[in-house]
């Protein structure tokens, strides 16, 4: 059964700010990759959901829920079948890659590096969208001096400054993830996208991670949207969360709404305990122990 | 560390931070004073220049120095004399005896071919090597000059004259045989996400192979006479009869080098992967089917000049990468410097050390660059799979 708290949010956040259009509108997206079969379902299926500026929205679901599919069609990254993307107000599908990249900015999964490019090198290409294009790069193609501002403040705000020079092949899993996260800001974009910011990164890295997401969405005035498959990440950063099942929005809300023990139990199709995290309050998710194969089965036919 | 307090890095917009944080801390007035730039974090305009500078510099005195070397032989004073009349005067022809003759109209046209031909290839590899994101791609290794070489062979079939007398004509074939090669190694490395580094050069070892097999076909059943040329052109050699065929093709590289180092930032991107390049603003497949075009151009153009002539794409670009960083706003006109330089001394020893006999310089830089890209492939193996 889907749980639609989509429409008291919508409803809410129209009292709210009433004139105010949203960040990113999703508008009854479907997706399906080229090479999956027409009689397959959709990798993302009829989706709709309103993000509104300054906030941070989580993207959380199981292992092939589309997630991922559904922050690159956001991106403008694929293009969705049917439905559109509007990113302030405008639709992605009619923007330029520039335009959407002077809009947007993309933090993706950390990948490895072929090519002997320094930290500064690798955030100063984040000024790409910004820059001059054609002959203008033969022998000139320099950063002005607003690149290069940029560069260093994003440099600084991500604290790799000291690693400016540094080679991104011989850092950490946690110090490339925040090269990546420098290389968005320096696009000086309105929102952030990140693709599992968490997902490779040891415990300390991972409050690292969410401090630095919650600190520069308030600094920079932010919109921040971010897939993740840890639900307690999701639960102590976002402002809401849309919860994904199968290509399908099962539910959208505050944490403290969606991660419930039914919605759950519906969506991963396994129990879990849910208690309230010691410090703030918020729902916190803890694996129990494996039951053993009887009790679940009993557990489950009730 | 930079200078400043980290808790710091507060506001948004750029320039008024600096200015709030020039009076506030140890913010350097000037942005340039950015210990992360001083330090050599990036390429600066500054040190490009002087890199390129001291190559072009390296480049002409590499390029007189092997004129010196031949199977006549001249004396270091005679050929200085010789450089310095060509200098003074200003024509080649004015710049006269038999040392002038055999300097400017016989050594310096074949030198300068080298030097274009080396340029091209190393700026093609360096290009390829981006859009494949694979740091071992070359033309040769992945069967496009053998595509070219195909294109100009059937050619040279059909039309039944000389390699010589369809001197215009030649590139386009082997831009049309080069960029079907391309078209069909780049769909290989597509074909499952991305084709591991390993996989790619499989993928165009097999090409190559099927692509001589065609070549070898066609030699074998023309008459033995136009064989001979042929296969003595596919072996790779840098002859030149007369200036005119080399102002052509000097016009033809250097445009498409140019527009190449003009998508320097392009490439950059691209080594990123195409969806991190698409999402920093780049329309990649547009941009993919325009270096692939021009790429193949260059490529078809070289291999009409020059037939087969290996390992100078990969090797080149990798070394000046390990030493110069992988910013293509550098990389590729200092790898293109460096194939110049690279072919130059091969060719030269290709002409002199079996004198009077030469040869081919194909064979050269295959000797010296094989077992470079062999070292390369066995030892960077865990780092690029």
């Amino acid at each position: 059964m889907p749980i639609a708290h989509e429409l008291e949010q919508t409803t809410e956040q129209a009292t709210d700010q009433p004139a105010e259009e949203p960040a990113i509108a999703v508008e009854h997206v479907s997706f399906r990759y080229d090479q999956v079969s027409l009689d397959r379902p959709w990798t993302v299926e009829d989706v709709s959901f309103c993000i509104g500026f300054g906030e941070i929205l989580g993207i959380v679901g199981p292992n092939g829920s589309g997630k991922s599919s559904l922050l690159k069609l956001m991106a403008g990254l694929l293009r969705p079948a049917s439905g559109a993307v509007y990113v302030e107000g405008r639709a992605v599908s009619i923007l330029t890659p520039i335009e959407v990249a002077r809009i947007l900015a993309v933090v993706p999964q950390e990948q490895p590096s072929l090519f002997p490019f320094s930290v500064a090198e690798t955030v100063s290409m984040g000024r790409f969208p910004h820059r001059k294009m054609g002959w203008w790069n033969v022998g000139m193609g320099a950063e002005t001096e607003a690149d290069l501002v940029a560069i260093h403040q994003a440099l600084v705000e991500t604290d790799m400054v000291a690693l400016a020079d540094r080679l991104v092949s011989d850092l950490s899993g946690g110090e490339r993830q925040r090269v990546l996260i420098a290389r968005a800001l320096a696009q000086e974009p309105r929102i952030l996208l990140l693709d599992e910011p968490t997902a490779f990164l040891d415990l300390s890295h991972q409050i690292d991670m969410c401090s630095l997401v919650r600190r520069l969405a308030g600094e920079r005035h932010l919109t921040v949207v971010l897939v993740t498959h840890d639900l307690n990440v999701a639960s102590l950063l976002c402002d809401r969360v849309v919860m994904m099942r199968e290509g399908t929005v099962r539910a959208i809300g505050t944490p403290a709404e969606i991660i419930r023990h039914d919605i759950l139990h519906d969506v991963y199709g396994c129990d879990v305990m849910i208690d309230r995290h010691p410090q703030t309050g918020k729902p916190r998710v803890t694996l129990p122990i494996q039951a053993p194969q009887d009790e679940h089965r009993i557990r489950a036919g009730t | 560390m930079s200078g400043m307090p980290e808790g710091q890095a507060a506001s948004v917009s750029s320039v008024t931070v600096q200015s709030q944080k020039a009076r506030t801390s140890g913010f350097p007035r000037e942005v340039t004073e950015f210990d992360w730039i001083a330090a050599g974090a990036v390429v600066t305009v500054r040190r490009r220049r002087l890199v390129l500078a001291g190559m072009v510099v390296a480049a002409t005195t590499v390029i007189i120095v092997c004129t010196a070397f031949g199977s006549a032989h001249l004396g270091g004073g005679e050929v200085l004399r010789a450089w310095w009349r060509l200098v003074t005067i200003g024509r080649l022809d004015e710049a006269g005896g038999p040392v002038g003759v055999i300097l400017f109209q016989v050594r310096l046209p074949r030198v300068l071919m080298g030097f274009l031909v080396g340029c091209t290839l190393a700026a093609v590899g360096a290009t390829l090597q981006a859009l494949l994101r694979n740091p071992l791609a070359d033309p040769y290794v992945l069967g496009i000059s053998s595509g070219a070489a195909l294109g100009i062979t059937l050619a040279t079939l059909l039309a039944g004259s000389s390699l010589l007398v369809q001197a215009p004509v030649a590139p386009v074939w082997g831009f049309a045989g080069g960029l079907i090669a391309l078209v069909v190694i780049y769909q290989m490395a597509q074909s499952h996400g991305r084709l591991p580094v390993h996989g790619l050069l499989l993928a165009g070892v097999v090409l190559n192979a099927v692509l001589t097999a065609f070549m070898m076909f066609i030699t074998s059943i023309m008459d033995p006479v136009r064989s001979a040329g042929l296969i003595a052109w596919l072996m790779g050699s840098v002859t030149v009869r007369e200036w005119g065929g080399l102002l052509g093709i000097a016009a033809y590289v250097a445009i498409g080098t140019a527009w190449l180092w003009s998508h320097a930032p392009v490439l950059n991107l691209l080594t990123q992967g195409e969806e991190t390049a698409r999402s920093l603003g780049i329309d990649v497949e547009q941009a993919k089917k325009r270096l692939y075009v021009v790429t193949a151009l260059l490529v078809g153009a070289v291999v009409s000049v020059s037939g087969m002539i290996g390992f100078v794409g990969m090797v080149v670009p990798h070394m000046v990468r390990m030493a110069l960083g992988a910013d293509h706003r550098l990389l590729l006109p200092a790898a293109a410097l460096v194939g110049g330089m690279f072919l130059v001394i091969s060719d030269t020893v290709a002409r002199t050390i079996l004198a009077p006999s030469e040869i081919p310089v194909g064979v050269v830089t295959a000797l010296v660059g094989g077992p470079i890209f062999l070292y390369f492939l066995l030892t960077q193996k865990s780092r690029m799979v």
